[in-house]
């Protein structure tokens, strides 16, 4: 009995119908450490981690699992939080429409003699809000948060229990630099009085800027366990992937063309809001170009472009369109469309898959109308399409009559990207195209990308995480409270201008000197 | 220049396995135990070619409901209305004809044409008012209800012409219902040879010609098999051929048909749905449109097998329609769902009544027996679903 360390997970193996998710994967983690684990979309990160914390049950998987050096079986995640894990999953979990408090002291509920405490409840929520340092009422409805809030809101849930060792499944995805910040200085200080620390992330920095030790799966098999001192990106991306990577970002500057679109005074609002969603927005795109669009969560950068693409996101909206030059108006999605608009949300599960639905049909259902004869589908057209997009995606899938649900995040959104790349687009809205995809994925991404530009797709990319905004960008666009505050040149941006900007619009002739 | 491409994924994606999904053999042995177990306790009375005759009448009018129902269900709504709209329309029909001296052809004209536009009514509160499908469809059973009892002035309408009646008590002849399953056959054939033709010009991946084949197979016994009982009675019963036939045009609209793919598109994530250009409202609009249009004409089965309009005919029919989709594995949560398994599922209903009633069992023993079933059945759906994750 080795007491040094607090989970102990031997030989296990997990198979899909169809795949072998975990192959004989071993994995300890130390009292009071952060432990990262790495490795590219489908490696089996997520699975084991729901091994581990009874998603799985005993007898689904093969294996040991040890806590603090006594053997589990786990039947269900009650059990496993029982034994003092928590899990935060890649995705969220909280009920939208409970509030702050009922979400965080879900089903485990203060009570006063079989009766909810609410007083008790508001109280200790506001305890632990205040102590992740968020400033929000514990009673406002959980689905008027934005996702980053949501997310630290769930790892004030987990906090609530006893938990001795907390997982979080890629957390960070979803959050600003701001907000990955804040949750950094929280995982410090929970180290600090003895929390010990799953971390799953596909931010490398991140990693060696917090963990202690770093494992490394690659296609199911644990590769390797390194420590941090001495650890660099490129060995962790190395032992990802099975060889060396160079390189982050494949820019090539090109030949940028015409103006392709125009918005002019673009705004959107509801009547009765005293501040505008978009607050006259002007911007210009030209054909090839990639526009990197930078700024905080919630600075209307979604939401503009969302309209843009004819989804509603306020009443009304006023200001003009131009696409080559015409104007032109457009009230829905087809519309967009038919203009030669593609969107890629940020938000893949609500707004850009079919989950019960299979690769295929997820893939085609834009263009659908490509490969029918009077509205009758050509299967055999639609499948070949696909399966060459795929192809080109490098899509990882047992086949392509897999359900979207169980590929991994990463695959996911390359299912997203295919259906909006089989319409070849003229104008392309990437949305954190790169959420919660691995470094190899990402970089195939970004090629795919610049080679859109190169054959004249000019695309928008929103990102929140600024080397990606400046790796790939020809021009980069700030936006802060729904206005559109500054504009850089590929060569004169930096993370410092950027951020300066993002955070308060007012301070812009300070910044440009 | 570092390439980070992954070889060893490329034979993944060409490989089209062979689908196998317990869920549809799990229907089949449902099916096939009921045959048995009464085969069994009626002593093979239960498979006689009388009895089996009968069965498919009998489903006819649930079955052509659960049609219309399967695409409604996935599209993310529901429809309490088809019982009664199937009486209305059955009722105007006959209306028309007994008291008014319709022609046949006229009357059946008339009574598609206000499924249809019942249904666009009921589609439109659905779709461009935003009023719950549960809501509207809860308001037209009661509304066309009260409109056939106050038309009929409560009166049992009868009789009808026979050109009419054929629709519900009529055989195909021995030689057309033998022609029939032949050319199926061929067809059958042909589709077969033609897609692994296509597939194959694509170079896309071929499941193994004995599977093709061997269903092809499989398929024409059975459907020899079948006609040969029926025709040891009098015949393929004429519902049940417009069953089929209203089956094959459905199950192409689902799989063949950008309609169909939207119908489950919208019903498997409608916000992700209306993101990739497809218009809701208009889809869910004709959604109740067709299910309005196959009210009617189980509403005319109805009243073609009974020989007779009442104020009561179709009465809880939604009931054993949805039941039937149910239990054929379409999900009330929309998105998924198949046009044969709610067939299979209307099936199942039928020969539990019917071998309840050949047995000399009460009557309320079936809706009990029913209601079991339909538990059971999500039951079954619901855990091999949570295995599969
Ligand atoms: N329920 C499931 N059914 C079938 N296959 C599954 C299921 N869940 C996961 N898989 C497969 O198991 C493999 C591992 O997936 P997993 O989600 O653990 O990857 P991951 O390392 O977390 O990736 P990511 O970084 O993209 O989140 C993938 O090939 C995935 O497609
Ligand atoms: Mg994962």
């Amino acid at each position: 009995m080795n007491s040094d360390y607090i989970l102990e997970m031997k030989n296990i193996t997990k198979e899909f119908p169809g795949v072998k998710a975990l192959d004989n994967v071993t994995f300890s983690v130390k009292k009071g450490e952060i432990h990262a684990l790495c490795g590219e979309n489908g490696a089996g990160k997520s699975t084991l981690m729901k091994v581990l914390s009874g998603v799985y049950q005993y007898g689904t998987y093969e294996g040991q699992i040890k806590i603090n050096g006594v053997e589990k079986k786990f039947e269900s995640i009650k059990e496993s939080q029982e034994a003092g894990i928590a899990i935060i999953y890649q995705e969220l979990a909280l009920v939208p429409e409970l509030s702050v408090a009922e979400n965080i002291f879900l089903s485990h509920e203060l009570m006063r003699k079989k009766i909810i405490n609410w007083d008790k409840i508001y109280a200790e929520s506001q305890k632990w809000l205040e102590y992740i340092g968020l400033d929000i009422d514990p009673q406002e409805q959980v689905k008027n948060l934005t996702v980053g809030k949501q997310q630290l809101i769930e790892i004030a849930k987990s906090l609530t229990r006893n938990t001795e060792l907390l997982i979080l499944d890629e957390p960070t995805a979803a959050l600003t630099e701001s907000d990955v910040e804040l949750l950094k200085g929280i995982l410090r200080d929970l180290k600090d009085k003895g929390v010990t620390c799953i971390y799953i992330s596909h931010k490398l920095n991140e990693v060696l800027d917090l963990a202690d030790n770093v494992t490394i799966l690659r296609d199911g098999q644990s590769i390797t366990t390194l420590p941090r001192e001495g650890l660099t990106e490129n060995e962790i991306v190395t032992n990802m992937v099975g060889r060396e990577l160079s390189e982050m970002f494949p820019y090539e500057p090109r030949e940028i063309g015409e103006k392709v679109l125009e918005l002019k005074d673009y705004s959107v609002w509801n009547p009765n809001s005293h501040r505008p969603i978009i607050d006259k927005a002007n911007l210009t795109l030209k054909k090839g170009e990639i526009l990197g669009l930078s700024g905080l969560i919630g600075a209307g950068r979604s939401e503009l472009f969302m309209s843009l693409f004819g989804v509603k996101v306020g009443k009304n909206k006023s200001g003009q369109v131009f696409i080559n030059g015409d104007e032109v108006s457009i009230d829905s999605p087809a519309d967009a469309i038919k203009n030669g608009i593609g969107y890629v949300s940020e938000d893949r599960k609500r707004y850009g898959l079919v989950l019960g639905m299979d690769i295929i049909k997820n893939t085609s259902l834009v263009t659908i109308n490509n490969f029918t004869k009077k509205k009758i589908i050509n299967s055999e057209e639609e499948l070949h399409n696909v399966e060459q997009v795929s192809k080109k995606m490098k899509l990882k899938a047992s086949n392509l009559e897999s359900i979207v649900g169980t590929l991994s995040g990463g695959n996911q959104q390359k299912v997203v990207l295919s259906k909006w790349l089989l319409g070849n687009p003229q104008i392309l809205i990437l949305d954190e195209p790169t959420r919660g995809i691995d470094v190899g994925a990402k970089y195939e991404i970004y090629k795919i990308i610049n080679e859109l530009a190169e054959s004249g797709v000019s695309i928008v990319i929103i990102s929140s995480e600024l080397p990606e905004v400046l790796g790939i960008s020809d021009r980069i666009l700030v936006m802060s409270e729904g206005k559109v505050t500054g504009e850089f040149s590929r060569e004169e941006a930096t993370e410092e201008k950027i951020m300066a900007l993002a955070t308060g619009g007012r301070e812009n002739g300070i910044i440009k000197e | 220049m570092g390439s980070l491409k992954n070889d060893n994924n490329q034979g993944f994606l060409n490989r089209l396995s062979f689908k196998f999904d317990l869920r549809d053999y799990s229907l089949f042995i449902a099916l096939l135990l009921i045959i048995v177990i009464f085969g069994f306790l009626t002593g093979g009375e239960f498979l006689s070619s009388r009895n089996i005759s009968n069965l498919f009448s009998q489903m006819s009018v649930i079955a052509v409901l659960a049609i219309g129902m399967t695409l409604i269900i996935v599209s993310g709504h529901i429809d309490l209305s088809v019982g009664s709209l199937a009486g209305l329309t059955g009722g105007i029909a006959a209306i028309l004809q007994v008291w008014y001296g319709w022609d046949t052809f006229a009357v059946i004209i008339v009574a598609l044409i206000v499924g249809a536009l019942l249904g666009l009514w009921q589609g439109w509160w659905v779709a461009y008012r935003a009023v719950p499908a549960f809501i509207v469809t809860l308001g037209g059973m009661l509304i066309f209800r009260g409109i056939l009892v106050g038309l009929s002035q409560g009166r049992t309408i009868a009789p009808l012409d026979s050109s009419f009646r054929v629709f519900g008590n009529s055989y195909l002849p021995f030689i057309f219902g033998y022609i029939l399953v032949g050319i199926s056959i061929a067809l059958l054939i042909y589709f077969t040879i033609r897609k692994r033709k296509r597939r194959k010009d694509l170079n896309l991946l071929l499941s193994h010609p004995a599977i093709d084949y061997g269903k092809v197979t499989l398929y024409s016994v059975v459907l020899l098999g079948l006609t040969y009982m029926l025709n040891r009675y009098y015949g393929i019963p004429t519902p049940f051929l417009i069953v089929i036939f209203l089956a094959i045009i459905f199950v192409f609209v689902t799989n063949k048909t950008t309609f169909g793919r939207y119908v489950y598109a919208i019903g498997g994530n409608a916000e992700a749905a209306a993101l990739s250009g497809i218009n809701i409202k208009r889809n869910v609009l004709n959604v109740f449109v067709l299910m309005g249009v196959m009210s009617a004409i189980a509403g005319i089965l109805l009243t073609a097998r009974l020989n007779a309009a009442t104020v009561s005919a179709g009465d809880m029919y939604e009931l054993d329609a949805i039941a039937a989709c149910v239990i054929g594995g379409t999900s009330l949560m929309g998105g998924r769902g198949r046009i044969v398994g709610s067939i299979i599922g209307a099936l199942i209903m039928a020969s539990i009544d019917n071998g309840m009633s050949m047995m000399n069992i009460p009557t309320f023993w079936q809706f009990i027996v029913k209601g079991l079933i339909l538990i059971i059945a999500v039951w079954i759906d619901i855990s091999s679903k949570k295995q599969e994750s």
